[in-house]
C-alpha cells in the first residue's frame, strides 16, 4: 500500500511540470493580456518600448474605441471580413469534403490515389498555399487565363485587388440586425417547444422574441455605435482567399466524413434498399442523419481555424491590405509593427472570447460524453 | 429491385466528381512546377500555363542557397520541439490514463483549452517573458514556445492511445513489483511505437508549418523557412520563379512525410481532429 501511494505521488510529480508550464503560458499570459488591454500601453510612443513602461488603467476604453471609435474603422472592417470569410470557408469546406467523401465511398477504382491528392494540401503550410495561390490569382495570369487554353475568353476578375463590395449595410444597424437574428432564433425555439408540448417554455420564449422585436421596431433606443453612417459589406477581394483556404482544408473534412461513412453499417443501407428506397433516399434518410455529430465537430474545428486565420492572408495579400484584413492580422500589426500593445491586447481578447464561445461547449460536451461511455 | 441498377448508371457522375476534384487540387501544383523551372525572362502572365521553353533548374540552386540556413533553423526547431513534447506528452498521457487522480477531470480540459486559443492572446506577455529571460530572437526560445503549446495535443493523443492498453496488464506488472517507472518502461513504452509515430508526424508538420510565433519571436538569423518564404514572396514585382522554387523546397519535407506515412498522418488528424 505504501508503495502504491509513493507511485501515485510520482505520477502527479511527473505531470506537474507540464501543468505548471501550461498554467503560466496559457492562463497566466491570458491574464496579463487582459491586464494590458485595460491600460494605455502604446498610446504614448515614449513609453511604448520602455523596459518598465508606466501604464495607466483606462478600463474598457480600448474596447469601446474598437467598436465605436470614429477614427478606428479598420477593426470593424476586419470583423465583417472575418464573418464572411468564416461563413463561406466553413460552408465550402464541408460541402466539398462531403461530396468527395461520398464519391470515394462508392467503391471507385484508384481510391488511394484520389484520397492522397485530395488531402495533400493539408500537409502544407498556409504560407506555401498562400504563395502559390497568390500566383494563381494574378489578375493578368493564372486562373484568369486558364479558359484561353481551351479557346474560351479570358477571365477579368481582379481577385485579390478587387475593390468591389456587395451586401453592404450600415455598421450602425448592427444591433438591430443582431436583435432580429436572435428574435428569429427565439421564434424557431418557440415553435419547437410548442410542438413538444412545453407550453410554459414556449410562452417565455415568445415573450422574449416579442420584446426584442419591439425594441427594434422602436428604433433600437439605448445604443448608438457611431454618429454617422459607416458602410460595411462583403469585400470581393476575399473570394480568392476563401478559395485558397477551401483548397487547403476541404481534404480534411473529406477525411473526417470518409471515416464516419465507413462507420455506417452496410446492413443499414442494404435494408433501406430492400425496403424500396432509392439510392438518394438511402443517403437522405439513413446516411446523412448519422453524419450530424461529425459535421458539428468539423464546423467547430474549421470555425476556430477560421477565427485564427492569419498566415494565409499574410502570404496572399500582405499584412497591410485593408480590404482582406482580419482581426488576427490587425492584432499583429498593432502590437508588433506599431507597438500599440494595449490595442493589440484588446483585439486579442475579442478573438479569444469568440474562440472560447465555440470551443468551451465543445470541450465540455465531448469530454462529458467520454465519461458517460 | 430495379433500384439496385441505379448506382451503375450514375457511376460516371462519381468519376466526373473525382476527376474535377483532382484537377482542382493539382492545377496549382502544375503551375508551381512549370513556373519554378522557367527562366525569369520566360515568365509572362499570358503564357503562365505553358511548359517552359527551356528547362531552367537554376532557380532551385539560388533558392537553396538563400533558404539553406532557414531550412536548417526549421529542422532544428521542429525536431527538438517535437522530441521534447512527444516524451512529455507520453508521460502525461500515461499519468492521465493509468494513474487517474481526483481533479483530473477538471485539469485535463483546462490543458486541452491551451491548444485552441488564438495565440495572439498570449503573444504580448510571451514576447516580454522571452525577452526577460534572454531567449527572445533565439531558436531555444522558439523551441520552448512550441514545446509548451504542443503539450496539450501530444498529451491528448497519448492519453487516448494508452486508454486502449488493458489495466490488467499493468496490474500484472504491479504484482511483479514494478513501480511507476518500471510499468512505463517495461509495459507502456514498448507498446507506444505507433503512438509516437502519429505524434511525431503530427507535431513535426505543425511546427514546420507554423508562422505566427516564427514571425514575432525570431530575428533574421534564426527565422524558420515559413518566414523567409513569406518575405521572399511578399515583395512587389517579384520574379515568380524564385518564390515557386522556394515554396517547393519549403513544402517538400512535410509532403514526403505525408506521402510515405499517410496512414499515420490521417490517424493523427482523426485523433487530434485539430489543426492548431
Amino acid at each position: 500500500m505504501r508503495r502504491l501511494t509513493r507511485d501515485r505521488l510520482t505520477a502527479i510529480l511527473m505531470l506537474s511540470p507540464s501543468l505548471i508550464l501550461l498554467a503560466i503560458f496559457v492562463y497566466g499570459f491570458i491574464g496579463q493580456t487582459l491586464y494590458v488591454s485595460l491600460t494605455n500601453w502604446g498610446r504614448d510612443p515614449a513609453q511604448a518600448l520602455a523596459l518598465q513602461p508606466r501604464l495607466e488603467f483606462v478600463w474598457f476604453e480600448n474596447y469601446a474605441r474598437l467598436f465605436s471609435g470614429v477614427l478606428e474603422s479598420r477593426f470593424r472592417q476586419d470583423l465583417v471580413n472575418l464573418f464572411f470569410f468564416t461563413t463561406f470557408f466553413i460552408a465550402g469546406s464541408l460541402g466539398l469534403g462531403l461530396v468527395f467523401a461520398i464519391a470515394l465511398d462508392r467503391d471507385v477504382k484508384g481510391e488511394g490515389f484520389f484520397r492522397t491528392v485530395f488531402l495533400f494540401p493539408f500537409a502544407l503550410s498556409f504560407i506555401v498555399t498562400g504563395t502559390v495561390w497568390r500566383w494563381m490569382l494574378q489578375p493578368q495570369g493564372g486562373l484568369n487565363v486558364l479558359p484561353t487554353l481551351v479557346g474560351l475568353p479570358r477571365g477579368d476578375f481582379a481577385w485579390l485587388t478587387s475593390r468591389e463590395r456587395i451586401w453592404t449595410f450600415d455598421w450602425r444597424s448592427l444591433p438591430d440586425i443582431t436583435a432580429v437574428v436572435i428574435a428569429a432564433v427565439l421564434v424557431l425555439l418557440t415553435v419547437m417547444a410548442w410542438r413538444e408540448g412545453r407550453r410554459g417554455r414556449a410562452a417565455t420564449l415568445a415573450a422574449a422574441a416579442a420584446l426584442l422585436s419591439a425594441w427594434v421596431a422602436t428604433g433600437a433606443p439605448g445604443i448608438e455605435l457611431l454618429p454617422f453612417p459607416e458602410g460595411r459589406g462583403f469585400n470581393l477581394a476575399l473570394v480568392g482567399i476563401i478559395i485558397a483556404a477551401i483548397w487547403q482544408m476541404s481534404g480534411y473534412t473529406m477525411a473526417l466524413y470518409l471515416a464516419s461513412l465507413r462507420g455506417v453499417p452496410e446492413e443499414l443501407r442494404e435494408s433501406a434498399r430492400i425496403d424500396g428506397g432509392s439510392e438518394l433516399q438511402v443517403y437522405r434518410y439513413v446516411v446523412f442523419p448519422l453524419l450530424g455529430p461529425i459535421t458539428l465537430s468539423a464546423m467547430i474545428i474549421l470555425g476556430h481555424v477560421s477565427l485564427k486565420i492569419f498566415d494565409l492572408i499574410f502570404a496572399m495579400t500582405g499584412p497591410d491590405l485593408a480590404t482582406t484584413s482580419v482581426p488576427a492580422l490587425l492584432m499583429y500589426i498593432r502590437a508588433f509593427r506599431a507597438n500599440q500593445f494595449a490595442d493589440g491586447a484588446a483585439i486579442a481578447m475579442v478573438l479569444l472570447l469568440m474562440v472560447a464561445t465555440v470551443i468551451i461547449p465543445y470541450l465540455v460536451t465531448s469530454l462529458r460524453g467520454e465519461v458517460r461511455r | 429491385m430495379t433500384n439496385r441498377r441505379r448506382p451503375v448508371s450514375t457511376r460516371w457522375i462519381v468519376y466526373l466528381v473525382l476527376v474535377l476534384g483532382a484537377l482542382f487540387f493539382l492545377l496549382p501544383v502544375y503551375l508551381v512546377v512549370v513556373t519554378a523551372f522557367k527562366a525569369p525572362a520566360d515568365i509572362r502572365l499570358a503564357t503562365a500555363w505553358h511548359l517552359p521553353e527551356t528547362w531552367h533548374p537554376q532557380s532551385f540552386v539560388i533558392a537553396w542557397e538563400a533558404f539553406a540556413p532557414k531550412l536548417r533553423n526549421s529542422m532544428v526547431l521542429a525536431v527538438s520541439a517535437t522530441a521534447i513534447a512527444a516524451v512529455l506528452g507520453s508521460l502525461n498521457g500515461y499519468v492521465l490514463s493509468k494513474w487517474r487522480f481526483r481533479g483530473a477531470n477538471v485539469i485535463f480540459p483546462l490543458m486541452l483549452f491551451g491548444m485552441f486559443i488564438p495565440y495572439q492572446a498570449i503573444l504580448i506577455p510571451l514576447f516580454g517573458f522571452l525577452r526577460d529571460i534572454g531567449l527572445y530572437g533565439t531558436l531555444q526560445g522558439l523551441v520552448l514556445t512550441h514545446v509548451v503549446y504542443g503539450l496539450p495535443i501530444t498529451t491528448l493523443i497519448f492519453r487516448n492511445f494508452y486508454a486502449e492498453i488493458p489495466d490488467e496488464m499493468l496490474e500484472a506488472g504491479k504484482i511483479d513489483g514494478a513501480g511507476f517507472f518500471g510499468l512505463y518502461w517495461w509495459i507502456v513504452f514498448p507498446l507506444s511505437v505507433s503512438g509516437f509515430v502519429v505524434v511525431v508526424i503530427w507535431q513535426f508538420t505543425q511546427i514546420w508549418n507554423e508562422f505566427l510565433f516564427a514571425v514575432t519571436l525570431t530575428r533574421s538569423a534564426t527565422e524558420p523557412i515559413t518566414v523567409a518564404l513569406a518575405q521572399l514572396a511578399g515583395g512587389e514585382a517579384v520574379r515568380w520563379n524564385l518564390p515557386m522554387a522556394g515554396a517547393i523546397l519549403a513544402a517538400l519535407p512535410t509532403l514526403i512525410i505525408y506521402v510515405v506515412l499517410g496512414r499515420y498522418f490521417i490517424r493523427g488528424l482523426l485523433a487530434g481532429s485539430v489543426k492548431g
